[in-house]
């Protein structure tokens, strides 16, 4: 599946893509990208929003950092690691294939909750 | 060194044994907790915990499987340090011997006289005040909570949502003045008022009204009001919990555990960081505690490279919090004073979506955002760039 022009995504950038679960995609400044799923697998933040250095991004909540090409975590909180996602780059284009393994959502997110959490947005 | 004792089972201890072992300490470590606990995650206490949708196992620290060769001895406070013998004794009497201390024991919250003898009367800070507050937190009841600071805001918001009446008074103006400045406790007002928390403002509290035991009826105010309340929380801050260093010869004072730059105590061999210690600060030219939770994990590194004679690098990161109101994230970093001057970089406050800077002879020296992650992170960056934090120290 496309999910963005790569010329959209600068390299040291991520960007947060609206699917269920999201998916994160990462332009390294090496000129490599990565897709893994956006959310951390602690508690609900942006991994898209997170600070890319290398080849990991850290969480912008909690400072657990996760490698792009593994999904592996650092160091807790975060325990679990994240799901990657499959990348092709072709042209301009960046295409994602989904991992099929069951993602590592954080408690309390994806799971029906009832009471007044926030619903999730952008469903694909 | 072949034992170091680490006391406090929290983040900032966790975090210390961490840093013990990837600094490649091989020795014993003995991990010393007054709760009974196994390491767990205390912001949720006030948020997702607070309103059912974590459980206890999910607050957990460690991760599956990870073992790092520790002793744990859980369930008795530490109650005296005697560095010339390297002894922490413990409540329970037992005591243990190391080479090395990490004093990682937090802070507890401060009270009103005589709260203790009411069962509908909170503070939050454990696990096991997580809960008490939780069963009593029933649609339709009034809560008042006594200080506007991040765990009252936040309980105000879990609350809200769950369908209680909520006042919180403080005595600054507006709620976190001190921390992000007029303007931007305007727009934390703001976004209280739009959700029903009633703030009442500039107010001193004078005590709980009560027959003295059982039940509180409320909290009297200075000047006459009485805000009557099914239940209270007091979240006016913590004090460092360091009373039980007193006598040991650990410089200590209202701050916490005062420490060099390097998180080292007036007593070689003995180091401290998190919510107990206070270290050097050359930007402040004075001691400084630095409550977050960011902190706690951060500079136990620092802490633990000074332990064990490595140099390690000081943090080179300002400091950093987040919070989380009524579905909003609010996040700050950077070293706010009063006269720096706000600039609205993103966004528009009144919207409740924004990022501004504080300036510093036109520097940035500070961020806060609400609901702008990504660039927030971008700005955390450029913050924490050497060259800024130098020409602001300069």
């Amino acid at each position: 599946m496309r999910v963005c022009a790569l010329s959209e995504l600068a390299p040291g950038e991520g960007r947060r893509v609206e699917l269920d679960p999201p998916v994160a995609v990462f332009h390294t400044d090496d000129g490599d990208v990565y897709a893994i799923d956006d959310t951390c697998t602690h508690q609900d933040a942006s991994l898209a929003d997170g600070w890319l250095e290398g080849c990991e991004v850290e969480c912008p909540l909690h400072a657990s950092r996760f490698d792009l090409r593994t999904g592996a975590v650092d160091a807790p909180p975060a325990k679990k690691p994240v799901r990657t996602h499959e990348v092709s780059v072709e042209g301009d284009d960046v295409y994602i294939t989904l991992s099929e393994a069951a993602p590592n959502l954080p408690p309390g997110v994806g799971a029906p909750t009832g009471g007044s959490a926030p619903s999730t947005q952008g469903l694909a | 060194m072949r034992t170091v004792a680490v006391v406090g089972a929290s983040l900032a201890g966790l975090s210390a044994v961490r840093a013990l072992r990837r600094q490649g300490f091989e020795g014993r470590v003995v991990v010393v907790g007054g709760e009974p606990h196994r390491p767990y995650d205390r912001p949720p206490l006030s948020k997702d915990f607070l309103a059912g949708r974590l459980e206890e196992p999910d607050l957990t620290l460690e991760a599956e499987g990870e073992d790092l060769g520790l002793e744990w001895r859980l369930g008795s406070p530490a109650v005296c340090l005697d560095p010339s013998a390297r002894t922490v004794r413990l409540g329970d009497g037992s005591a243990v011997q190391a080479d090395g201390v990490v004093l990682a024991t937090g802070a507890l919250p401060c009270r009103l006289p005589g709260s203790e003898r009411y069962d509908n009367v909170h503070v939050l800070r454990t696990l096991r005040d997580a809960l008490a507050l939780r069963e009593q937190l029933l649609p339709g009841r009034r809560l008042v909570v006594v200080g506007a600071g991040l765990i009252g805001l936040e309980v105000a918001s879990t609350a809200r949502a769950l369908g209680i009446d909520v006042t919180v008074v403080d005595p600054q103006a507006a709620p976190m003045t001190e921390a992000l400045g007029l303007d931007v406790a305007g727009v934390v007002t703001a976004l209280h008022e739009r959700n029903g928390v009633r703030l009442l403002g500039g107010a001193r509290v004078e005590g709980l009204v009560g027959p003295g035991a059982g039940r509180a009826e409320g909290v009297q105010l200075h000047g006459g009001l009485r805000l009557p309340a099914d239940l209270v929380l007091l979240a006016m801050g913590v004090r460092p919990a360091v009373e039980w260093l007193h006598g040991s010869g650990v410089r200590v004072d209202r701050r916490g555990v005062l420490c060099d730059g390097a998180g080292v105590s007036s007593i070689p061999g003995v180091v401290a960081v998190g919510d107990c210690s206070a270290w050097y600060d050359v930007e402040d030219a004075d001691f400084r505690r630095e409550e977050h939770w960011t902190a706690a994990r951060e500079r136990a590194a620092v802490a633990v490279g000074s332990l064990l004679g490595c140099s390690t690098p000081a943090p080179v990161r300002p400091p950093y919090f987040w919070s989380d109101q009524f579905g909003l994230r609010l996040q700050f970093t950077g070293r706010r004073r009063a006269d720096d001057e706000l600039v609205v970089e993103e966004g528009d406050p009144l919207d409740l979506d924004f990022l501004a800077t504080y300036r510093r002879e036109g520097l940035p020296v500070g961020v806060v955002a609400l609901e702008r992650g990504r660039s927030f992170t971008k700005w955390r960056r450029v913050l924490a760039a050497p060259a800024i934090q130098q020409a602001v120290r300069a």
